[in-house]
């Protein structure tokens, strides 16, 4: 089939999908689906790689390669998969659970070595698969099976894990802005090196409404903020509302008041390499801040890990007298015996 | 020569080397057996370092030591106790004197011997009056000073010049052996070719150390240890975790796959993933992963993708690699597992050798897991059973487990550059482009193997995953008949194995009653031993299994023919109790040494003539 003709439906699988009704993976599903066709690959170069949880079941649902590991190690695998084929596209599939607790170690690593894979965190705020634990992502004071009278630990940003972690690719979308997930989707997926697409979820069984400040619809747009590369950051069901930068800090303000006009707001530069603005950003929180969504963070990386490491390789064997083991096994100090 | 010295001809001869880790005994001995190998000795060494990398000076913690064994017959270990011993200072000598046989002789640099060193080696007084010398001949030879004089007019400074000492022990040690110091000269020719006074340095003081020992009253005689009867052809020295990885290397070459190593450093498994990782001019590929579980998820994922993967480690790292190895398990993916094994529990002895993770190769993971076993039993065997275990982990589509330990990894021998032609060739079951139908989990009926359809295939995308799969199609499956059925197909896929792995022999004598029974890496030692005990008289076999699951098939036939069994390893006796669990129906005795050691060929012998006895 010709790849321009490909439709999201041609990237189904035939398997029953089988997360509850009203849980935030079947809009990521649909998403990554309608991004899929977009991509330029052909359905046997793609590949989606998982760990175990939920979210973790994504691979069956797509009728590409797939590999559902175990509990944690999807950033591994995948990293397995990218470095032996890099003309592979490759996806990896995790939860907050998965990729930020078991998983946490090879997600920075991941990050740190900048292997073009494409990541999308589906963040529920709790272990979905196992019924309803708390995770590291889960708010202080959150009250789940394993923590009934409240969290007491700080949870993790994912946004600042990534560029903590020198991350190139960070991108914020929710489940159920499934058009600007696609479309953030196909950014992360064009980003040479590693992306971070973290998608905030609803668990609607174990964790619903957690994120229901921000996703609710009559009051959402004041309680985001979609960042575009090139604009001022303008917000609010009115657009009436700007982020500036004073003394080093971000402030929320509104426009016309003051005299603050859109001229004195920040203007997105996701490209920027300079890690700082990005990670004030990401770390945004509602009710101080706007949450914010899109592409964050996108500065394109000098060449991801796979290509160096083929680099390395080719420069190698080009200076090199060794091209075989038998060459290998008779070169230095060797002794015949007559 | 100056002195009419006798010279005596011997069969073979053990030097141990030993100083403080920055007096440079493993080049010594280096330089020494590569000498002896290239005038056509057969040779074995063993190197015995300190885990700590600077321990403090001149104490018995920071010695490091070299074994040199050679003759000219076959020579199968370093050897048990040495001939010669040269003690670079006091806890050298402190950290050695045990393995100094009653008659040998010990070279040792008196100026060391002073009161300051002999203290900080945890001797109270004279160590010669400690130690029980009698019987040993002593030769008190004043090497770091007469390095200084050899050097004092070279325009080097006082530490560079007393680093070449260890030469002057090399040269002492070459005149009494009567080696020639051409490949050594060579050596500092290439290693200091930007540093001629370094070349011109060590060449003096190792021609100094040979007239020394020349012309010295101390030596009455120098002895000849002429070339051993060997098989023709090019030979080079290797040790055992350089031949694990060149075997990983020609089965790639073989099998025409990209070769894929992830892994995490581990004493005494590095070698291993450095040899690997030196060879991006063959197109290795090889990942440093964060710790030892991502090492073998990246092989796995790798294996995906279609690369002959393999991870290496040793003992805490194979415990990390448990879960991963049991979804290579489920998604029936080839991966080759190598563990050099070290003594343990937790972090053990990371030095030293053992044979204690053979329980947990076989059963150190959850749910019913087969996975192939095999350990090599020589250093140069390493090659072929790292070719062996990535030929069946292909073909079978498995993981193997490797088995080589601390003593293969780092003894070097002589080895015989194989022909690869010889090799057998080593089948990919990969699934083709226009396959019609195909089916992930569909096998062959023979071998229970099911094929390999890798992603860039049209037509083949298909998910691989832990959860059970449903027999053929290779999709989640909870049904509990299914399960049973794929526990029992797992399992017999690997007891198939047995089909294509060689019977077991045995060397020694066929009637006999005693059948010494042996794994891995201690065929070296007990080979020895049986051809001693049988020297002294007595009928005696060895079995030497490098197939541990599953076993040869002729197994219970040949332990039925004899007697006696006599299970002997370097752990509390896991060898024994498994064949007691494969083979119920034979009794079995048992000789374990745990000391973080090899065995010696002394403590075998008695176990032997005891057990022959009794
Ligand atoms: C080694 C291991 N430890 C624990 C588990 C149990 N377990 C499975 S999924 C999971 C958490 C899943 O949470 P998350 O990654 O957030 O995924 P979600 O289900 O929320 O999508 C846990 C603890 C396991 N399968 N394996
Ligand atoms: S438990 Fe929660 S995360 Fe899991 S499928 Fe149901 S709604 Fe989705
Ligand atoms: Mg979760």
């Amino acid at each position: 089939m010709d790849i321009e003709q490909l439709k999201p439906e041609d990237f189904k699988s035939d398997q029953m999908v089988r997360w509850c009704a009203g849980c935030g993976d079947h809009a990521i599903l649909s998403s990554v689906l309608k991004a899929l066709p977009q991509l330029g690959y052909k359905h046997e170069d793609v590949v989606f790689v998982s760990g175990i949880g939920c979210s973790s079941r994504f691979p069956y649902y797509v009728n590409t390669y797939g590999f559902h590991g175990i509990h944690g190690r999807a950033m591994a695998v995948a990293s397995g998969v990218k470095t032996s084929n890099p003309n592979l596209c490759v996806f990896v599939i995790t939860g907050d659970g998965d990729g930020l607790a078991i998983g946490g170690n090879h997600f920075i690593h991941l990050v740190r070595r900048d292997i073009d894979v494409n990541l999308i965190l589906f963040n529920n705020r709790i272990y979905g698969l196992t019924k309803g634990q708390y995770s590291p992502t889960s708010k202080q004071g959150s009250v789940t099976k394993t923590s009934p009278f409240g969290t007491i630990e700080q949870p993790f940003k994912p946004g600042g894990i990534t560029i903590g972690a020198n991350g190139t690719f960070f991108a914020r979308t929710i489940d159920s802005m499934p058009k600007i997930s696609t479309e953030i989707l196909l950014e992360a997926a064009k980003h040479k090196g590693t992306s971070i697409t973290e998608v905030l979820q609803n668990c609607v069984i174990y964790n619903d409404m957690t994120f229901g400040d921000i996703t609710d619809r009559d009051n959402r747009d004041d309680r985001i903020i979609m960042l575009k590369h090139g604009e001022p950051m303008i917000y609010g069901k009115n657009q009436d509302k700007g982020l500036m930068m004073k003394d080093n800090q971000i402030h929320v303000v509104k426009l016309g008041e003051n005299g603050i006009s859109d001229k004195d707001l920040l203007v997105h530069d996701a490209h920027t390499e300079f890690a700082g603005i990005h990670l004030l950003l990401a770390n945004m929180d509602y009710p101080n801040f706007p949450v914010a969504l899109g592409v964050i963070r996108a500065c394109e990386s000098a060449k991801s890990y796979d290509v160096k490491m083929t680099d390395q390789i080719e420069a190698v064997h080009g200076k090199s007298k060794i091209h075989s083991m038998h060459d290998l096994m008779h070169s230095g100090s060797t002794w015949e015996v007559k | 020569m100056s002195k009419q010295a006798k010279v005596i001809e011997i069969e073979e001869v053990a030097i141990r080397f030993s100083g403080d880790s920055g007096d440079g005994m493993q080049l010594t001995g280096t330089l020494f057996s590569d000498t002896s190998a290239l005038y056509g000795n057969d040779v074995s060494t063993f190197p015995d370092y300190p885990a700590e990398i600077r321990a403090p000076q001149g104490t018995v913690g920071g010695v490091s030591g070299f074994q040199v064994h050679f003759g000219h017959t076959q020579i199968n270990t370093p050897g048990d106790y040495c001939d010669v011993l040269v003690a670079m200072n006091p806890a050298a000598l402190k950290a050695n004197f045990r393995w100094v046989k009653p008659d040998g002789i010990i070279i040792y640099d008196v100026d060391q011997f002073d009161a300051k060193n002999i203290e900080k080696a945890g001797y109270k007084s004279d160590p010669f009056e400690e130690e029980d010398v009698t019987g040993i001949q002593l030769i008190s030879a004043p090497i770091s000073n007469l390095t200084k004089e050899s050097l004092k007019d070279i325009g080097l400074d006082q530490k560079s010049i007393l680093r070449c000492k260890n030469m002057f022990a090399l040269g002492i040690v070459s005149w009494l052996y009567d080696r020639p110091l051409e490949h050594a000269v060579k050596f500092f020719n290439t290693k200091f070719a930007k540093k001629p006074i370094l070349v011109e340095a060590n060449t003096k003081v190792l021609y100094d150390g040979y007239y020394y020992a020349e012309t010295i009253e101390a030596f009455t005689s120098n002895f000849k240890v002429k070339p051993a009867d060997i098989e023709k052809g090019v030979y080079r020295s290797i040790n055992g975790n350089q031949a694990v990885a060149w075997g990983m290397m020609a089965a790639a070459e073989k099998a025409d796959l990209q070769l894929f190593c992830g892994s995490y450093p581990i004493t005494p498994a590095t070698g291993i993933l450095e040899e690997l990782a030196a060879r991006k001019d063959l197109r290795v590929k090889t990942f440093q992963a964060e710790d030892e579980i991502a090492g073998i998820c990246t092989s796995i994922g790798a294996s995906f993708a279609g690369s002959l993967a393999v991870t290496t480690t040793s003992g805490p790292g194979l415990a990390l690699k448990g879960e991963a190895i049991g979804l290579a398990v489920m998604t029936e993916l080839p991966l080759v597992i190598v563990d050099v094994q070290r003594g343990g529990p937790s972090t053990g002895l990371p030095t030293k050798t053992e044979q204690s993770d053979l329980m947990q190769a076989l059963y150190g993971r959850n749910g019913e897991s087969p996975v192939v076993v095999i350990a090599s039993s020589t250093p140069s065997n390493c090659f072929d059973y790292a070719y062996m275990a990535c030929k069946i982990a292909v073909e079978h589509m498995t993981p193997v487990i490797l088995l080589t330990d601390g003593f293969l990894a780092n003894g070097t021998e002589p080895w015989k550059i194989p022909d690869l032609n010889d090799f057998p060739e080593i089948k990919v079951p990969r699934v083709e482009r226009d396959t019609k139908n195909w089916q992930p989990y569909a096998r062959d009926p023979e071998t229970l193997t099911r094929t390999w359809a890798i992603p860039g295939t049209p037509g083949m995308e298909h998910r691989l995953g832990s959860l059970e799969k449903m027999n053929i199609t290779g999709t989640v499956s909870y049904v509990p008949e299914n399960h049973e059925l794929m526990s029992h197909i797992r399992d017999q896929k690997i007891q198939k194995v047995a089909k294509d792995i060689p019977p077991l022999e045995i060397v020694g004598d066929e009637d006999a009653d005693l059948l010494i029974i042996g794994w891995g890496g201690t065929y070296g030692h007990l080979v020895t031993a049986l051809t001693e005990v049988r020297r002294e008289g007595h009928k005696v076999a060895l079995a030497q299994f490098n197939y541990i699951f599953p076993l040869p098939s002729n197994t219970s036939e040949v332990l039925g023919r004899f007697k006696k069994l006599l299970v002997c390893e370097i752990n509390l006796g896991q060898f024994a109790n498994y064949l007691r669990m494969q083979h119920p129906e034979y009794p079995y005795r048992k000789f374990n040494k745990i000391m973080g050691l090899p065995f010696t060929v002394k403590d075998l012998t008695e176990a032997i003539v005891k057990n022959l006895e009794d």
